[in-house]
Parts: C-alpha cells; structure tokens; sequence
C-alpha cells in the first residue's frame, strides 16, 4: 500500500510535468472518444436510414425477385410461413408489402413513384413510417386513401385532402388505376425516398395491381441487429429454397460498403492518434527517467530492490495516464452527447454525395458506453505498455553508474 | 568475541582492463572493526568513492574478497547484494539525497518499510532516532522546507534506520556550512560512542579528520599510510 502512496507523491512531484501529460493524454482520449463515437454514430445512423426508411435488417422475397423485380413475381403468404419466420427469437415483428411502379397525376402534372402497399400498423412498428408525417393523418387498412411523400407531393402541388390518380401495370400485365384522396404527407431523410414514394394500405394495392392476396416482401425488424447474419441463416434454412433472404447489406452493397471503407479510414485516424499520445506519454517518460536517474541509483543503493522500483514507476506510469483516462472520458461525455443532441452537418460534395446513397448527411454522435470504455481502455494499454520502458530501465539500473555525477 | 566488521583482502579495481588499465583501486588490505570512527582521505581520484562503493557492496572488485561480518559479498548475486546493503550497511550521501516527495519521517521511515517492520517498531524507531538527531519538531517537513544541515541530520537518521553493522558517508559535510558540519559530526560521534555505531567516511574536509579516531589515506588507489588517532589527540601510526 505505501508503495501506491508513494508513487500517488511521486506523481505530484513535478506538477507541470504531469499535468503536460495527463493534458496530452486527456485531449487525446477526448478526440479519440469524439472521433470513435461520431464513427459508431454515423455507421449506426446510417443502417438506421438504410433499415428504417425502407429495407428493415432482413426482407424475404419469393426466389428471383430481387433479380426482377415485378409483380409477377409475387407471392401468396400463407399463416405456416409466417409462423416459421416468427419462431425465429431474434425478430420482433414483420410487415408485408406489395411494391410496384405507377404513374401519378394531379391536373396536368405526371410523376413516376414507387408506390408500397403495407400493413399500416406493421410498417410503422417497422420503419416508425407514423413519426414521418407532417401533415394530414396516417392510414388506415381499410382507408381508400394514400400517403404521399414531401418531394413528390411538391412536384405535384399537392396536399392533404387533395385527389391524385394513379395508372400503372398490374399483376400478369393487368391495367392498375385509381383514384385516390392523400391521407397525409411523409417527409424523408432520404431524397430518393422523398422524392418518389407513395404509401397505401396493402389490400387498396392488392386491388389496384388485381394481385389478389400477393405480397413482394416480408420486412424484418430485430431484436438484436448484431445478430443479423445469424438470424437470416436461420430463417432461410426455416423457410426452405422457394424464398430468398437478404440483409440490408445485400439488398444496399454500395451503402455496406461506403460503411466499410469509411470504417477503415476511421481507424488510419485512430491509429495515428494513438501514436501521437504514445510519442507524449513516452517523451515524459524519457524526461522522468533522466531526471530521477541519481534518485533511483540512490533508492537501488539503499536496498529498495529494483523490481519494486519498476514496479513504483509502473504505478506511477499508470495513475498519469488512469488520471488523463478518467478525466477525458469524464469530459467526453458532455461533449458526445452534444454531438448525438446537436449532429453535425455538412454540406458541399460530401452532402451530395451521402445524398446519392440517400440519406441525410446529418451525423450525430453514438453515446454507446462502448465507445467511452474501449477508447479509455485501449489509452491506458498503451501507458501500460510504455511503462515497460522504465521497468526496463529499473532491472537494467546500476547504483554507481546512476549516482554518477 | 570477533568484533571485524569489514575484512578486505586484496581488493582491486581496474577501469579499461582491455585497453589502458586505470587502478581505482590496488591491492588494498582493509581491516575495520565495531565502532571505528573512519575517515578515508586522499586526493580528488585516489579512489575514495570507489572504496566505498566496494565495501558499501555497491561495486564489485575485480580481485579479492570484501568480508563483512564473515559474509563474502563478492559472491553474492545482485539481488542479494541489495538485500544484504538493506539489512547491514546504512549510507550518507554528499548532496543528502532525501527523497523530495516525502516528509523527514517518510524518508526515514521508507528504509524500514523495505525492510517490513511492523508499524509500531517503526514508530518507536523514528521517534527515538528524531531525537537523537534533535530534529522532532521538524519531523513532518519535507527536504525543500529543512535546511542543508537539518537535510544532512534526516539522511543519517535514514542510514540508521535500517540498525546497519556500519555506515558509510561519501563526503558528508561537503555541501555544509561550518555549524552545520559541527552539528553532524556531533551527532555522528554521540552515536559512535554511546551506540558503538561503525562510521566510515569519505572526505577532504579537516574537520572530519580532525574528529576521525582511524585516518586511512588513498593515493593512487593504494593505502598510503593507516593512522590512528588517540583520544588525547596524539596520532598514533599503525602501518604505512
């Protein structure tokens, strides 16, 4: 115990010295807490957009769809089915859709959309549709009316309670058309989404396509989305060859994959912040080591043995950096949780091109404890290993050599 | 009853054995016992300091044998060497060489905690050893608030802590002022007399020799002459 209280001394014994590298290590871990909760956060909001604004984690389609996507690729669901992919622990729940194309006009005014029959209920529990609307009301399954996106809505000039009519292609080539009052207004995140999209309860699309009770996907909300490649496994191997299952990553490649490279970047950053609080933390060691030098010599000489010596500079090595650790994480707190309260945003190229992929290019910070925890444990690995230097020293210490003056 | 502390037998050391050989040390006999007062003196580079370092078993000879109480601590491992300077043998150094961050006590008090004495012995130990260097009312301060002499004083309080069979002063009056000298040589020789406590010195300075009751001269890493100092004061020879 005295040993800890005389390195809690020895700490202290040159204060500026210390508080250089508690500072050097503190800004450190500040950063490197910001910078890994901003990644965490940005990749986390990411495949939030990507799950929520439209894929959900899993879908499951009839075999070849994703391929082609039309309507004559749809498929029947039965209860059996159903039953098997909600045996399955990880997921939560499941929504239906009926996805197609149609013309929609107002007046002299025609615009493409992607229009989605859903389960009103089941896709709110999915996509939280409900908490994008900003006008008017939500649907209902049996409403004869549609929800229309911001942008389209825009593009058309249209609002809450006004008609739209839609034409399209219906199931085995089929005419679809009707009219139909705008129930209310969603507004996206995402541009592509924003711009075209066109939400009606699922029996309205069944009977404008004429494709009976066929549906194109089952979207898959989890419990767990860590457990994500898991979980489809089970499923597809649960619900047999006739079907496909795909994750949000397969079903966006290019998005998973902005996310891995984006990653790797991330970690180049971290790496060299990492080496830049190695270089501070080690250029006080140096300093410490010259400047105690004959002090060490003369504590080897009196009897302390050296490897309680190392032992006292390794204790002392790990209280700098623990005070630097704990007090930047301390720190860091307030500062992510700004980050996740008030998200960074940019503009310019970048915007325009989170833009493309279809998202906002909004990044709040993560306030996942991980982010504080792992950031301060991997800061003080690295003291731990930097003080192997004086340890080094310590059991290398000759007492005449060392009280030479 | 054999009273040798110290029994050095053709000790030498030889700095660039390979290329030039310096002698610090050549070929030195040393023979001290029980409550010898002794200063070694010489010139700058005689090997005062190397002496020291080789009976303080801080340096090993690289001839002979260093025996103290019958020990031969040339054979002893490094670790072993630590242990046993822990336990036998106390140090003053010139510059005191307190340690900044802790208080007089503390200073005093960390040879006993290497060496895992029971805090009460370690209690009795400080305040006795406090007031034989008359320094209880500054016992809770730290080496910047004491002056050069007190620091000097709280040093030999540390070499005595341990209970070594002897201690060895590498030029304590160096960085002192002529009262402060006096103080410390003053305690040095109460504890001599009355505790029997073996002192060996290094130094240059006349008032240590002068209080010396053994004055042992290094030339050129040889014993040039052995002295020993009557209590009348009239130097008695013993070999040269």
């Amino acid at each position: 115990m005295w040993l800890f209280r005389f390195a809690w001394k020895n700490m202290w014994r040159n204060r500026q010295r210390t508080a250089i590298t508690m500072a050097a290590i503190f800004f450190a871990v500040i950063l490197s807490v910001a910078a890994s909760s901003l990644k965490e956060g940005i990749f986390d909001n990411l495949v939030k957009n990507v799950v929520s604004f439209y894929t959900g984690y899993i879908q499951i389609h009839k075999k070849g769809y994703w391929d082609e996507q039309v309507l004559d690729n749809s498929f029947s669901p039965d209860k059996e089915l159903e039953q098997k992919i909600l045996q399955q622990k990880n997921i939560v729940s499941l929504a239906p859709r009926l996805e197609s194309f149609a013309l929609v006009s107002s007046g002299n005014i025609t615009k493409g959309s992607m229009v989605v029959g859903i389960d009103p209920k089941g896709e709110d529990r999915i996509t939280s549709l409900r908490s994008k609307l900003i006008s008017g009301n939500y649907i209902e399954n049996n409403d004869h009316a549609v929800l229309l996106s911001q942008g389209l809505a825009e593009r058309l000039k249209l609002k809450a309670r006004d008609t739209i009519i839609l034409i399209g292609q219906g199931y085995h080539g089929t005419t679809a058309a009707g009219k139909y009052s705008i129930k209310g207004i969603v507004k996206f995140g995402s541009p592509e989404l924003n711009d075209r999209s066109l939400f009606m309860p699922l029996p309205l699309a069944q009977d404008m396509y004429g494709a009976g009770d066929n549906i194109t996907s089952f979207v898959l909300s989890l419990h767990h989305p860590s457990e994500l490649e898991a979980t489809s496994s089970l499923i597809r191997s649960a619900i047999g060859n006739e079907y496909e299952v795909m994750t949000w990553g397969e079903i966006s490649p290019d998005i998973k994959q902005h996310i891995e490279t984006d990653s790797k970047n991330m970690r180049v950053v971290h790496w060299i912040l990492y080496l830049l609080i190695s270089f501070g933390i080690l250029g006080t060691l140096l300093m410490m080591m010259v400047e105690r030098k004959f002090e060490m010599g003369m504590l080897v000489a009196v009897g302390m043995k050296k490897i309680k010596l190392a032992a006292l500079l390794t204790i002392e090595s790990i209280f700098t950096v623990l005070c630097g650790c704990i007090l930047g994480i301390i720190l860091s707190i307030p500062l992510v949780f700004y980050l996740n309260v008030h998200p960074l945003r940019i503009g310019g190229e970048t915007a325009k091109a989170y833009e493309r992929f279809g998202f906002e290019a909004v990044f709040p910070a993560s306030t996942a404890a991980f982010n504080f925890i792992y950031q301060g444990i991997i800061v003080l690995i690295i003291g731990l290993v930097l003080s192997l230097y004086p340890m080094y020293k310590a059991f290398r210490l000759n007492p005449v050599k060392a009280m030479k003056k | 009853m054999n009273n040798t502390v110290i029994d050095a037998h053709n000790i030498s050391k030889v700095y660039n054995p390979e290329t030039i050989p310096v002698y610090a040390i050549n070929n030195v006999h040393l023979h001290l016992e029980k409550g010898e007062f002794t200063a070694l003196v010489g010139p700058s580079g005689s090997g005062k300091t190397t002496l020291l370092n080789l009976i303080g078993g801080l340096d090993k000879p690289d001839n002979g044998n260093i025996f103290i109480n019958g020990i031969d601590i040339t054979r002893l491992s490094a670790n072993e060497l630590i242990n046993f300077r822990l336990h036998n043998i106390g140090f003053v150094f010139q510059s005191f060489n307190l340690i900044p961050v802790l208080t007089a006590r503390e200073n005093v008090e960390f040879i006993m905690l290497l060496q895992r004495i029971k805090k009460r012995n370690r209690e009795n130990r400080i305040t006795q050893l406090f007031k034989q260097i008359g320094l209880e009312d500054r016992i809770n301060s730290r080496p910047a608030y004491l002056s050069g002499g007190q620091q000097q004083r709280v040093a030999v309080a540390r070499a005595l802590a341990s209970k070594p069979q002897f201690v060895l002063a590498d030029e304590p009056t160096a960085n002192l002022d002529s009262k402060s000298a006096s103080n410390l040589l003053d305690i040095m020789d109460k504890l001599n007399k009355e505790e029997g406590m073996t002192f060996i010195f290094s130094t240059h300075d006349p008032r240590v020799i002068e209080r010396a009751r053994r004055v042992i001269t290094l030339v050129d890493g040889r014993i040039s002459s052995d002295t020993a100092v009557v209590e009348t004061s009239i130097p008695h020879h013993i070999n040269s």
